[in-house]
């Protein structure tokens, strides 16, 4: 997983619009490969959690390429994309388990929304140019709305109480 | 190096309707990301890649990708590859294989196909264990691996994938971790685009045998030195290697192994003609 770490100087609107579209269409295509390990896997009230979440994620990115306008929100950088390691925001791919919980998701989830108010606030303080900045504020303003949604949403599901990935009743063994 | 290639495909045209039945949390989901992000930045159509797998998890992944696939037999992915890039230069051939496929049942052909130097991009996803046959130690497991499969460990030297690499002739060497998605997929660009035989150890854990693999993720790190294209230099690193170093080790110049063939018949029954004893 990437953060502040992955901070490199942002010198307009137009590369911070596409760095912003990046982070949420990188964050689309995780939640639904995970969806698809749960369908796989059969935990299907876990699939439709990443499904809501892939789909927030991909209206997030369409408000980003309707806010850049004319300055497109293409990323210079081609499919591959800027990050020296990962997205900030991007889901922890190797954290996934078939007994996930729906509230392990929404970890999952608040901690890259975190990671990515991390990220904005680290470049709306670097930044130089004002429109930059300003842009970057706006994106932390959002990112902090994600981070409480996230909290709102975790405290509809309690601690598991049944059986979770920390106990799995049927481990995988090795034949003897 | 970053790839900034032209975006005649997006990463999810590579990507088939077969649905991945890997456990989640397996590095092997990153490597297809990586693969379907790195084949859109090479640029070319889905017709133009063949990828040829041998057997095991990893070896799953041409049913994944909507080009060309070939899922052969145990451990025989880099013959068969070979003789696909000697026939038909024309298409760009990667290789999957996983430790156990590749370096344990298909360790003699790596040798080779090292040696050979055909222009083919080989990806061996490391997890150090055979998962798919529920957890026995491979090539590259520690000698203190203990289960009820090897009470005490194996006790045996763990295969050194880069050394051997290196020692036989591959012109690119390189190892990466899965889980880091975007410079994995710009090893296999660099791969991809350098002539001859190019090989990356990808570290992909094995979240259901291997779980201890998921610290790897703060394991790894860059590598202290940029790639080189003196063997000799390249193997002195090796012998400092934690395993855990990632980036491009080495960049040879050897020009690759593309003999002339002569033309395939199209007619199939005289090509049978060719079979007769």
């Amino acid at each position: 997983m990437s953060g502040t770490s992955d901070i490199q100087p942002v010198s307009s609107s137009a590369q911070l619009y596409a760095i912003a579209h990046e982070i949420e269409t990188d964050a689309v295509e995780r939640y639904n490969l995970l969806a698809e390990q749960m369908q796989t896997h059969n935990n299907e009230e876990l699939a439709r959690i990443f499904l809501d979440l892939a789909r927030a994620e991909g209206l997030h990115a369409e408000e980003i390429r309707r806010l850049a306008g004319d300055l497109g929100v293409e990323s210079k950088r081609g499919p591959i994309g800027t990050w020296r390691t990962e997205s900030p925001e991007s889901a922890d791919l190797s954290a996934a388990h078939y007994l996930m919980t729906p509230r392990d998701a929404l970890q999952m989830a608040l901690a890259g929304e975190e990671r990515a108010l991390a990220f904005y606030t680290g470049l709306a303080s670097a930044a130089t140019d004002p429109a930059v900045k300003k842009l970057a504020e706006d994106f932390v303003e959002e990112e902090l709305e994600h981070v409480e949604l996230c909290h709102r949403l975790l405290r509809r599901y309690p601690l598991p109480t049944g059986v979770t990935a920390d106990d799995d009743p049927d481990p995988p063994r090795a034949s003897d | 190096m970053s790839a900034t290639a032209p975006l005649a495909c997006k990463p999810g045209d590579y990507k088939s309707e077969t649905k991945p039945i890997w456990c989640p949390g397996c590095g092997d989901y990153h490597v297809l990301m990586a693969l379907t992000r790195a084949l859109a930045a090479l640029g070319l159509p889905p017709e133009q890649f063949a990828i040829v797998s041998g057997i095991g998890c990893s070896s799953r992944i041409p049913a994944y990708t909507t080009c060309y696939g070939f899922h052969g037999v145990h451990g025989r992915s880099l013959p068969v590859a070979a003789g696909l890039k000697i026939v038909r230069p024309d298409l760009t051939v990667i290789v999957a294989s996983g430790d156990g496929d590749g370096y344990s049942i298909g360790g003699n052909h790596f040798m080779h196909a090292c040696r050979r130097n055909v222009d083919l991009t080989y990806l061996v996803m490391d997890n150090h264990i055979y998962g798919m046959t529920k957890g026995q130690p491979s090539p590259t497991t520690e000698p203190d691996f203990d289960t009820a499969l090897t009470p005490g460990g194996t006790g045996v030297r763990p295969f050194n994938p880069l050394v051997v690499a290196l020692a036989s002739g591959a012109n690119f060497v390189a190892r990466a971790y899965a889980g880091n998605i975007h410079e994995t997929a710009n090893i296999i660009v660099e791969a991809v685009r350098h002539p001859g035989f190019s090989f990356i150890e990808i570290l992909s854990p094995c979240v259901t045998y291997r779980p201890d693999q998921r610290a790897w993720k703060d394991r790894v790190h860059a590598a202290p030195v940029t790639a080189t294209d003196d063997a000799a230099r390249a193997a002195r690193r090796l012998m400092t290697d934690d395993g855990f170093n990632l980036g491009v080790l080495y960049r040879g110049n050897r020009r690759p192994f593309q003999p002339v063939v002569a033309a395939v018949p199209c007619d199939l029954v005289e090509f049978e003609k060719g079979f007769e004893i």
